[in-house]
């Protein structure tokens, strides 16, 4: 049972790192840029929530949407400012303007938030019997699945689901794949590029602050910094499955969230980062694009 | 035979002026530090072995990012290995040798020894990667060896070094010392380095640089960044190129990690963490890629600046990343790039034909 419970706490993990994985990932497809910022939009779902809920005693439904209003409009804002005029820099400069921004975000916070940590509300309650549970039992109390846990696979599941149908069924999904291949091309074809890389940042913010508020309703201190470690392993997470591969984000969010929980449960505590790293690196050296990533032939 | 001489100068002159000019420059600043040092603030005082560490660091990741042309994202992690050995090192020998000079050097050879080590155990499966994801496995071995320190136990007795993993078994002997002590990392270090040191180690670390970029070697490592397929079908062996351009960067790197640490009475493992290596990027890029002069001038200002940013108080960071933001901006804009080349080239009128040329 303490292997179920290990897995199931992993997959629940694992999913949050999926969801900003897609972030990661989708900006990488379509604007070949590693966004670091994108750890710290986390962060700012997180305390937009937080105050919606705690300050302003908003719904937790009106709270998590308020973050993602928020960190859709902030990612949104933050493309068109700082990357958009380095469309034609060279990678490095843009990864530098991202470090920038990243920086930038955590300041920000630290200035109108403080760095003394907020304790996150819990949301995922069931009232049953005048009791408020957060937890369900199975097999006789043997197995404890937290409402959180559930919420954040039921989630990643949904959102999976509405981004592959998005990606493959809707209009500006097709002009997304588009862009990924060719962005010259796309142009040609009379498809908006920018249009579309703007409508890309609004969704991988958006996907960041659902991922931030339920980062936080499942570990609830909330810091300016809550995002960077998180974020570093979701970028792990989105190289592990392929970079810029749905699926991959996925398959490498779940599979290092799992590896992390087993790690800490059998190993070692100190040492899981280590471990899951290792993992990385081994799985790199088999398979250089990553599990579900392509592997793009030079021509010579 | 004379006009010969004169030809061959002349071609040589370009790439050895630019060098002698750094190299010029850099004593400059030393020789003007040190007269001033009465004058200078002792917080600035404090500041610039720092510097001269950031400095090294900066020019050994220029060789890896600009001349090599591979992105690194866990550079501290050598500074780590560095540092770690050069303390222990130090520790060991306190009471052998009592000249502390010597005893500096010695432990940042022996730094810089096992930086170069890691750099080419990790260099066997980083350098089979491309782009992106030999960048990541570079954090990931940066965050590998990070980790490895916050937990690693080491203790220095009559009987020799002792080492644990996890918790303390090093089971000293009367009078031993632990000089590691896992995540709260090293203690009372005997502060040995000084702004000497750090100068001296920056004008190795140049000498090294610029003489393996005008060997034979570095051309064909730059050869190996601007076309590795073309590179490889002339016969150069890409993989042992790009091992000695990362191997040296590494040992640099672990020489300046040791000079570092000396600096402080105490240091954690997680000073040199992801954060480290990303300021020492943010330095080479600013400064330019593969331009050595650049990366010293930006590691400086912008170790500084925070500094000289105080009176924003709360704001420094802030304003720090609002500084980075623009001028990566403001360095990439056509229009403004346009006209400071038409700068450049009215001032030094000859340069502008050749390029237009």
């Amino acid at each position: 049972m303490n292997f179920l419970n290990f897995l199931i706490s992993g997959i629940s993990l694992g999913s949050i790192y999926a969801i900003i994985a897609l972030g990661y990932t989708m900006v990488y497809g379509i604007a070949k840029m590693l966004n670091f910022a994108h750890g710290d939009v986390i962060m700012v779902g997180g305390y937009i929530c937080f105050f919606a809920v705690s300050s302003y005693q908003l719904p937790p439904a009106l709270g998590i949407l308020a973050a993602i209003v928020v960190c859709t409009v902030l990612g949104m804002v933050v493309e068109r400012l700082a990357y958009k005029p380095l469309r034609q820099a060279p990678s490095l400069a843009v990864l530098i303007t991202a470090i920038g921004v990243s920086y930038f975000l955590q300041n920000s916070a630290l200035l109108l938030w403080s760095s003394t940590p907020k304790m996150f509300p819990a949301f995922f309650t069931v009232k049953s019997e005048d009791a408020v549970k957060n937890s369900i039992q199975l097999f006789d109390g043997q197995l404890t699945v937290s409402f959180v846990t559930i919420a954040t696979i039921l989630t990643c599941l949904i959102i999976m689901v509405g981004l592959t149908l998005f990606i493959n069924r809707t209009k500006m999904g097709k002009a997304m794949r588009a862009c990924s291949e060719d962005k010259g091309a796309a142009q040609l074809m009379g498809i908006n590029v920018d249009g579309t890389i703007s409508m890309t940042f609004a969704i991988g913010s958006g996907l960041a602050a659902v991922a931030g508020v339920l980062l936080c309703s499942a570990y609830p201190t909330l810091v300016p910094t809550t995002g960077s470690m998180p974020g570093i392993k979701a970028f792990t997470a989105a190289v592990f499955g392929g970079i810029g591969s749905i699926p991959g984000a996925l398959l490498g969010g779940l599979l290092l969230g799992v590896i992390e929980t087993f790690a800490k449960a059998y190993i070692s505590m100190q040492l899981s980062d280590a471990i899951v790293f290792a993992v990385l690196i081994i799985v790199l050296l088999v398979k250089p694009a990553g599990l579900l990533g392509k592997q793009i032939r030079e021509k010579v | 035979m004379a006009s010969l001489k004169i030809t061959a100068k002349k071609n040589l002159s370009k790439t050895s002026r630019r060098n002698y000019l750094t190299y010029g420059l850099v004593i400059l600043a030393f020789v003007i530090l040190q007269a001033m040092s009465g004058s200078l603030s002792s917080s600035l005082k404090g500041m610039l072995v720092p510097i001269c560490a950031y400095v090294v660091m900066a020019i050994s990741l220029n060789l890896t990012v600009g001349i090599l042309g591979e992105l690194s994202l866990g550079h501290a992690g050598f500074m780590s290995v560095g540092a770690f050995t050069g303390v222990i090192v130090a520790s060991y020998l306190q009471d052998t040798i009592t000249i502390a000079p010597l005893r500096l050097a010695i432990s940042m050879v022996a730094g810089a020894a096992f930086a170069a080590l890691a750099g080419f155990l990790i260099g066997i499966p980083v350098l089979r990667l491309k782009g992106d994801y030999l960048a990541i496995v570079t954090l990931a071995f940066g965050e590998i060896i990070k980790t490895i320190f916050t937990n690693l136990y080491v203790g220095v007795d009559g009987r020799g070094l002792h080492f644990s993993l996890l918790e303390d078994k090093t089971n000293l002997a009367e009078g031993g010392k632990l000089v590691v002590s896992g995540p709260m990392g090293m203690g009372s270090i005997q502060k040995i380095a000084s702004f000497t040191a750090g100068f001296l180690l920056i004008l190795i670390t140049l000498a090294v640089v610029f003489n393996l970029v005008n060997s034979r070697a570095g051309r064909a490592i730059m050869a190996i960044r601007d076309n590795r397929i073309a590179a490889e079908s002339i016969g150069i062996n890409v993989t042992k190129y790009k091992m000695i351009a990362f191997v040296t960067s590494a040992a640099l790197a672990g020489a300046a990690g040791t000079l570092f640490a000396m600096n402080y009475s105490t240091i954690v493992a997680t000073k040199f963490d992801f954060n480290t290596s990303i300021l020492v990027l943010v330095f080479v890029v600013l400064g330019g890629l593969g331009n050595m002069l650049g990366s010293i001038i930006a590691a400086a200002v912008l170790t500084i600046l925070p500094e000289a940013l105080r009176q924003f108080s709360d704001y420094r960071m802030l304003v720090y990343a609002i500084v980075l933001i623009l001028v990566m901006l403001a360095t990439n804009n056509p229009t403004l790039r346009g006209y400071l080349d038409r700068v450049k080239g009215a001032i030094t009128g000859k340069h502008s034909e050749k390029e237009a040329a």
